[in-house]
């Protein structure tokens, strides 16, 4: 239900700030998506669409933080004597 | 990068389960309140990768699941009048009410279709001036926004035939049901990460305060899920209480700040019942009184409470969860997706389905 996948935006229609809309690409599938909840949002911008709507932008910077986080954890682990790794 | 394939790697998905192994001292039970999350779980058989310790439950992370029997019973009733079209997501289809369900009704003549957005609803109703169009709106927090789009734009451009039957439920209250309850079992959470996209993380700051429990705002796929329930165990096991984020790409603290504005002016929190578990004080979303011409039930009648229906089903306790679905005697015995009793097992969403689809051959 809370599913929201992410795509590209290809094109922007419209400056009504309630009806903005832009074509979006899930990987070469194209839907269009309300874009009222993410007025910055510029093509070639990644969204997280759910129902039709782009509910953020997302943050290119935060995206390796999942690997990052796992690389950082496992260097603590090697500083640490009693882990005997 | 797609943001999709990238977090789905085996071999960091191996490195994480390690990392987990670890640093896990003690025996920690988790919880995750999304169904998308559960159907991860069980897909990418992410259980299955942790420590003996830690066990997961899954919450009533389903809202389809937990839409309580007299909504579904109204928007059948409502259904069947003949100048209406009734609407609403195909999860909802096939829930149960006390008799029927809303695809057997659109079998016996009435009009209901299924729609992809809310936004189709009011499109309907614009190219059918004629018909009067509800919208069966259903969701969490992530989904309402949606919903309160579509009802603005309708009383914006002055659709007097369109309506909305709204069963929003929102997240916060029912986690704190959870943890006010005496036979609580759960150490820590993983908030839903899309519910965070739209409402931020600061509500459950006091929460996390008050129980003394972790929550890590937690992303979708794989990887997210294990750094979830790693940055979950790190804290358990120092000791900590906080909320963490670890689905900062898709989540900032203060949420979508225009989605929570319209969110505010639409709907405002009211007592809701949730299918198998009951009363939760001011954990669904209703109209404003400014949007009252626009609420189904003042437009077709109120919805009359009606007492649950005795069965067999235990989606209740899997709801809260008390037991794993496949701990439910009439699991795919007498219940399965063609046959269920309740619905966590017809939703996409339910955890009853999840394990039905992934771990069946397992029971």
């Amino acid at each position: 239900m809370c599913l929201a996948v992410p795509g590209k935006i290809i094109s922007i229609m419209g400056d009504d700030p309630f009806t903005r809309t832009g074509k979006i690409s899930f990987g070469g599938i194209i839907k269009e998506a309300n874009l009222a909840y993410v007025p910055e949002a510029k093509v070639d911008d990644y969204v997280l669409v759910h129902v039709g709507f782009a509910l953020n932008i997302v943050d290119e910077a935060e995206a390796h933080q999942v690997f990052d986080y796992l690389r950082q954890m496992g260097e603590l682990d090697e500083l640490n004597p009693e882990s005997g790794g | 990068m797609r943001y999709m394939d990238e977090y789905r790697d085996p071999q960091l998905a191996h490195e994480y389960a390690e990392l987990l192994a670890k640093i896990t001292t003690r025996d920690w039970t988790i919880m995750e309140v999304c169904g998308g999350q559960t159907h991860a779980i069980l897909k990418f058989g992410i259980d299955t990768l942790l420590p003996e310790q830690i066990t997961l439950l899954h919450g009533p992370g389903c809202p389809v699941c937990v839409t309580p029997i007299e909504l579904i019973d109204k928007a059948i009733e409502i259904a069947m009048h003949p100048t209406v079209i009734m609407t609403s997501f195909g999860d909802m289809m096939r829930v149960p009410g006390s008799s029927t369900d809303l695809l057997a009704t659109k079998a016996s003549g009435g009009d209901v279709r299924m729609v992809y957005s809310p936004m189709d609803a009011v499109a309907l109703a614009r190219n059918n001036p004629h018909k009067q169009v509800v919208f069966f709106a259903v969701g969490f927090e992530t989904t309402a926004p949606a919903t309160a789009m579509a009802v603005h734009i309708a009383k914006s451009e002055g659709l007097t035939n369109f309506s909305l039957l709204v069963a929003h439920v929102l997240v916060p209250p029912a986690v704190e049901a959870i943890l006010s309850a005496p036979e609580r079992r759960v150490n820590a959470f993983l908030a839903a990460g899309h519910v965070c996209t739209v409402m931020g993380y600061d509500e459950y700051i006091p929460i996390a305060k008050k129980y003394g429990v972790p929550f890590v705002v937690t992303g979708f796929e794989p990887l997210d899920i294990l750094q979830g329930i790693t940055m979950c165990v790190a804290q358990l096991e120092e000791g900590r209480a906080e909320v963490e984020n670890q689905y900062a790409r898709a989540v900032q603290q203060a949420g979508n700040i225009p989605a929570k504005s319209l969110l505010e002016r639409v709907f405002m929190p009211t007592n809701r019942r949730w299918r198998g578990i009951g009363e939760i004080p001011m954990s669904g979303a209703g109209l404003r009184p400014e949007y009252a011409d626009y609420d189904a039930e003042n437009r077709f009648g109120m919805a009359q409470p009606k007492s649950e229906v005795a069965s067999e089903c235990m989606s209740g306790t899997v709801l809260q969860g008390l037991i794993k679905p496949d701990q439910c005697p009439a699991f795919g015995v007498r219940c399965n997706p063609e046959h269920p009793l309740g619905a966590t097992m017809v939703s996409s969403e339910g955890a009853c389905a999840a394990y039905y689809r992934y771990r069946k051959n397992e029971a």
